[in-house]
């Protein structure tokens, strides 16, 4: 199947007065239609620049963006804007109008499309009622909770119809409940009308509950995608596990001493009493600094940090046996503190 | 008491009516012309949303230009314009000419910085929609800015209240002919308080009226 979104050795820079900063630095990707895909990094990794670039805020300096079968950098400002009327984009900030009713916000893109007033209304109850929000349709923003405003915009973006959905950081002013609600929102939406969506966020949480696929971004290049299963049990590079680790407890990291290992359990490991079996066949304790089951997409993946004995031959073997039992083996290397 | 009012009070009435005549009539050309300079001068700037430098730089410095001239020698310089368009140099009609020239410049200032008040991520949102440049003027950013917009317009009709006062000092009619007729050439010290006193009241007045509406349709309390 053609992916909806294709997009091709993008690149994108910046001047600023500091100088120069890559944005995107040749970056590809794919996203098959109907998907979740996630775009995780911290700040400064080039997310929002990323996400801009496909609708066209931000125009890249060179590369291919093609979504659903179009060239976007061909396109004239006229085409480019039919284009967008496809394609919603929900915002850290929300970005309500002010001075508009919860139902004239929800209207906003039908004006734009020249829909009547009357079916424009009509229109924006019903995708204020599927964001469940029909009573608030005569309130102002300001009058708002932060979860609700972000359902206004969620039920604007619908009113148009679109096939993808951008989600620029959308819950990262939100606490965590209502980040949960949010997410089941947009959930919902993708299960039950297809539409694609995706996610840029710097929280792994937020990948973790509704992301089928996942790319991490460092520095304005994608290192790393795939599953969120795979990146979650096998990251391959420091920003995936920085990102994976930092959404654990802050305070582990001091108590990192000796060498440490990440382990996680799939469905297949989860039985096998493999920290009991690795004490006992090489006669050496090893300590547990944290341990937690995750929800991967309604999937429970086991997690723990070890630290290992003092032994260097124990501990390669110790990680070479927990490896065999099919576990998700990954060296702490960067929180090892060598004195 | 009655004696002055009797002597004075059709005049002072006169003046009056002169007077909100000539701002009135000042503040509808000077938006004019005033508004859309306001609006290419914010759409066009650097981080408008149509960049446009090089017509920016030019208004920006024909505006710059204009502010920095005293009313007082910019109402003396364009007489000769003033009186091909009005037919003559003196009176409330032809104080309207020179009280627009100078508004004008101002009220784009005005609209200018009403306007970059709106949120960058609400104009962002309405691109991100494919709305085009004209919806995004016409459906976010004065429905948007209205509150300042309107703020801004009675700080406009106070200073144009003001220049129009100080017109009357070459013969510009209203209110600020009165003063100086009567407070400066004649000593009457009663006439020009009243003037005084009527001025204060209308800026209050205007002010009060901006204010109320201002606050009325304002919804981001």
């Amino acid at each position: 199947m053609e992916p909806i979104i294709r997009v091709r050795d993008m690149c994108k820079t910046f001047t600023t007065d500091e100088g120069t900063v890559t944005a995107a630095d040749h970056i590809s990707f794919e996203i098959e239609k109907g998907d979740i895909y996630g775009i995780i990094g911290l700040s400064g990794a080039g997310k929002s620049t990323l996400v801009r670039c496909l609708n066209m805020l931000e125009r890249p300096d060179s590369g291919s963006v093609v979504v659903d079968g179009k060239e976007m950098t061909a396109l004239s400002f006229r085409k480019l804007r039919e284009e967008r009327k496809g394609m919603g984009m929900i915002f850290q900030h929300f970005n309500l109008l002010m001075q508009r009713t919860v139902l004239d916000n929800v209207c906003f893109p039908l004006e734009i499309a020249g829909m009547s007033k009357a079916e424009a209304r009509k229109k924006a109850m019903e995708c204020l009622e599927t964001v469940g929000l029909s009573e608030k349709a005569r309130a102002y923003p300001a009058q708002l909770s932060g979860g609700q405003k972000q359902r206004v915009a969620i039920a604007r973006v619908l009113a148009s119809n679109p096939k993808i959905i951008l989600s620029d950081e959308a819950t990262s002013a939100l606490d965590p409940q209502t980040t949960k609600s949010i997410l089941e929102l947009l959930q919902k939406i993708n299960r039950e009308m297809g539409i694609t969506i995706v996610i840029i966020t710097h929280e792994m949480a937020v990948i973790q509950q509704i992301c089928h696929h996942v790319a991490v971004l460092e520095k304005g290049k994608m290192v790393e995608s795939g599953t969120v299963e795979e990146i979650f049990r096998h990251p391959k590079t420091d920003a995936a596990r920085k990102l994976i680790i930092s959404s654990g407890p802050q305070t582990i990291r001091e108590m990192y001493g000796r060498r440490a290992v990440r382990i996680t359990f799939g469905k297949q490991s989860s039985y096998e009493p493999v920290i009991g079996n690795v004490t006992i066949k090489f006669g050496a304790p090893v300590n547990i600094l944290y341990a937690n089951t995750r929800d991967l997409g309604g999937m429970a993946v086991g997690e723990m940090i070890l630290q290992l004995p003092d032994d260097k031959k124990v501990q390669d073997n110790m990680i070479a046996y927990l490896k065999e039992r099919g576990l998700g083996v990954d060296e702490l290397e960067g929180y090892v503190n060598h004195e | 008491m009655s004696d002055f009012f009797n002597q004075f009070g059709g005049m002072l009435w006169q003046g009056t009516l002169d007077t909100l005549y000539m701002v009135l009539l000042s503040t509808i050309f000077g938006y004019i012309i005033g508004l859309p300079l306001g609006i290419i001068l914010t759409i066009t700037s650097k981080e408008g949303i149509t960049p446009r430098p090089a017509v920016y730089r030019i208004l920006d410095v024909i505006v710059n230009i204009l502010r920095s001239i005293p009313f007082l020698i910019l109402l003396i310089m364009i007489m000769p314009m003033t009186k091909v368009i009005v037919g003559k140099s003196y009176g409330t009609a032809a104080t309207v000419v020179p009280l627009v020239v100078s508004a004008a410049p101002f009220i784009a200032r005005e609209v200018e910085s009403s306007l970059k008040e709106v949120d960058k991520g609400v104009i962002e949102m309405a691109q991100s929609m494919g709305a085009s440049n004209g919806t995004i003027i016409w459906k976010v950013l004065i429905p948007e800015a209205r509150t300042s917009l309107i703020v801004n317009a009675a700080i406009v009709v106070g200073t144009i209240l003001g220049y129009s006062a100080m017109a009357g000092t070459v013969g510009g009619g209203g209110l600020g002919d009165i003063a100086i007729q009567y407070g400066y050439y004649r000593y009457e010290t009663g006439v020009m308080m009243i003037t005084v006193v009527i001025l204060v009241v209308l800026v209050q007045i205007l002010q009060g009226i901006g204010m109320g509406l201002a606050g009325r349709l304002d919804h981001r309390k």
